[in-house]
């Protein structure tokens, strides 16, 4: 996969072009593993988001997700709850998280985090053309079940943004099959009944989970939720095509130490 | 496609509750349809919870009022004091059909986890309760009530820490457990089936109601009035006379320290459509889609969102919403106490603030009694 950049005069922000309908990221070859790292926006501060961002982004990472705070995080645990609050009460707004994408893009593939409130209170439309312009490419709702997206799969579609669905524990195998046809960019998969947050283990059974939505798409798979050791990443090669870090890296005074350690494990 | 309500309703949930909500409504669907646990049902409002509720001619208030005739539903005559109980027995005679062996639910001013605790231990579930720590410093009664019937109530420090990041927490519990565990919520909100299975099992409200009604005054009445935090009382009474087109319909929300003081919790009056909780109906949030913090003397209105069913009825102007304020709620419940000799719970006081400005024959939704609200009556 080749990607061009080409330097958007007015804001100096970078846009990632990829031909239609490709992966974000490859899918894993020779037992290698990709690695997703999330970050806040506007936390701990704008200045330190995008720095954070900046590095994270440089350091060889498949792509960099953004969170967009929101006062009720359904599927959040309480780092990334905190996280978020902190970042409103600094007064982020959803055009300072597209601003803040803005000024980390050009080094990785943005992926956008955002419930699904902000979004139409912003204006779907806008939304798409907004983060769109400022190079993210991608967008993951957690509050967004493919039944619900219907309408507006097409608005992000039209502003070239590839709309990542996610697969969860309690997902029939046709569900995944609706899941993994609706995806672009790649498909993510939740590895446990459960909230954002940081785990010991992996959870049982998530081998097999992982087989049942890589069976169904040729889109690379992303595991997250509850990742954040080495020894995690070495436990998903051959299983999953990427591993997403959040709460770990939100947690952390510098999350730079903690995704160069799992990008060295990633191999 | 999720059943919506117009637009409003739907299910904007993670991934890992689809699956839970369509066995739900499954199980819902088949229970609704069998005799046998329409019997249980019936049995158990009977002699568990006290129904039929009176219908009361309240005299000396429509004789104070001066352009009303006012009947009062008696729905603070209910078991554990509000009509919260309809819904939770319901729902835990549905958790037990599931083979569930925890309940749990989130609560405001404590009515709701009261009558979820009570039905664990009336069924002999494990059972959890979500209440946020402001709102367990202003109920601490209710906090050991719920204790005594044998429920864990847990803390939520989240956010606001009252009824908004309760139910939050709640659904973080059962995203987590959801295969051992129901979820009983407690208004006609959440993603469906929830707002269509709690109208369900409140309606028998409006439906003893319209028949108590005609029976007592040969005629249906002009105004049916009920207070809307949620909105279960009201959707209960309501869907009764939702045929009857010259019935009025009138939702009586939380006007706070006032609409133009910006405190209160008056959605449909004042908020704008937004997905809260799993499903889209009018909600206060800002101009970034951040839900705001609300405002009430009464902890059960104290919400931001409402229930999807409301928001249709609003627009199709079948039902009209009004706000009242907590100083004029206040003022009905002294009037009430004093002229019936029936301490209302402050939610309903709201409709009977309302009542005041009515003219003609009036339903009114008693949803629960006021013991709870004495400390903060006589705070204010």
């Amino acid at each position: 996969m080749s990607c061009s950049a080409s330097p958007a005069a007015a804001t100096k922000t970078w846009r990632l072009s990829l031909p239609a309908d490709a992966p974000l990221f490859p899918r894993a070859a020779n037992g290698r593993l990709e690695l997703v790292p999330y970050l806040m926006a506007g936390y701990p501060d704008r200045h330190r988001s995008i720095e954070n961002g900046r590095r994270l982004a440089g350091a060889g990472v498949a792509a960099l997700e953004i969170g967009i705070p929101f006062s009720d995080p359904l599927a959040d645990g309480p780092v990334i709850q905190k996280a978020g609050q902190a970042a409103l009460e600094g007064g982020l707004t959803v055009g300072g998280a597209i601003e803040i994408a803005a000024a980390i893009s050009g080094r990785a593939a943005l992926v956008f985090m955002s419930y699904i409130n902000p979004i139409l209170a912003y204006g779907p439309d806008r939304f798409a053309a907004d983060a769109s312009s400022a190079g993210v490419a991608a967008l993951i709702v957690p509050d967004l079940p493919v039944e619900e997206a219907e309408a507006l799969k097409p608005v992000f579609r039209q502003a070239g943004l590839d709309t990542v669905f996610l697969v969860a524990p309690t997902s029939t195998d046709e569900r995944i099959q609706r899941i993994c046809a609706a995806s672009t960019g790649f498909v993510y998969c939740v590895t446990l009944t459960g909230i954002t947050g940081v785990r010991a283990d992996l959870p049982a059974g998530l081998d097999a989970l992982l087989g049942r939505v890589r069976a169904r798409t040729e889109l690379p798979v992303a595991a997250g939720f509850g990742i954040s050791r080495p020894e995690h990443i070495a436990a998903l090669k051959g299983h999953a095509d990427a591993a997403v870090v959040g709460s770990a890296l939100v947690a952390a005074d510098d999350p730079l130490p903690l995704v160069e350690e799992l990008l060295a494990a990633c191999g | 496609m999720p059943l919506r309500y117009g637009v409003y309703g739907g299910r904007y949930v993670p991934e890992t509750l689809v699956s839970p909500l369509d066995e739900l409504e499954a199980a819902w669907r088949s229970a609704r349809a069998d005799p046998a646990f329409q019997a249980e049902l019936e049995l158990q409002r009977r002699d568990f919870v006290g129904r039929p509720t009176p219908l009361y001619f309240a005299e000396r208030l429509s004789a104070h009022f001066g352009q009303a005739r006012i009947h009062l539903k008696r729905e603070d005559l209910c078991h554990t004091g509000a009509h919260k109980l309809n819904n939770a027995l319901g729902q835990a005679l549905l958790a037990r059909r599931m083979g569930k062996q925890r309940i749990i639910a989130e609560t405001g001013a404590g009515q709701h986890g009261v009558a979820t605790a009570t039905v664990g231990a009336r069924f002999g579930f494990e059972c959890t309760v979500y209440m946020g720590t402001e709102d367990m410093r202003r109920q601490a009664v209710n906090v050991e009530r719920m204790r005594m019937l044998g429920a864990e109530v847990r803390e939520v420090t989240a956010g606001t820490r009252t009824l908004k990041d309760a139910t939050s927490e709640a659904i973080r519990d059962w995203v987590t457990n959801v295969r051992t565990t129901h979820y009983i919520i407690g208004s006609a909100v959440g993603p469906h089936p929830y707002p269509e299975m709690v109208r369900d099992l409140q309606r028998v409200i409006g439906d003893e109601a319209r028949a108590q009604y005609l029976e007592a005054e040969g005629r249906l009445p002009e105004v049916v009035v009920a207070c809307v935090g949620g909105g279960s009382n009201a959707i209960g009474i309501f869907t009764a006379f939702l045929d009857d087109e010259d019935v009025r319909l009138l939702g009586v929300e939380a006007g706070g320290a006032g609409l133009e003081s910006g405190r209160h919790a008056a959605s449909l009056v004042a908020g704008r459509p937004g997905v809260l909780h799993g499903s889209l109906s009018y909600l206060l949030q800002d101009a970034d889609g951040q839900v705001l913090p609300t405002h009430s003397i009464s902890a059960g209105l104290d919400y931001p969102g409402v229930g999807p069913e409301h928001s249709l009825l609003r627009d199709l102007e079948r039902a009209e919403y009004l706000a009242v304020t907590d100083r004029e709620a206040l003022e009905a419940f002294q009037l009430c106490t004093r002229l019936e000799g029936i301490l209302p719970a402050l939610e309903p006081a709201h409709a009977l603030a309302a009542a005041a400005r009515l003219e003609g024959r009036v339903l009114l939704c008693l949803s629960g009694r006021g013991d709870k609200d004495l400390a903060t009556v006589l705070a204010g």
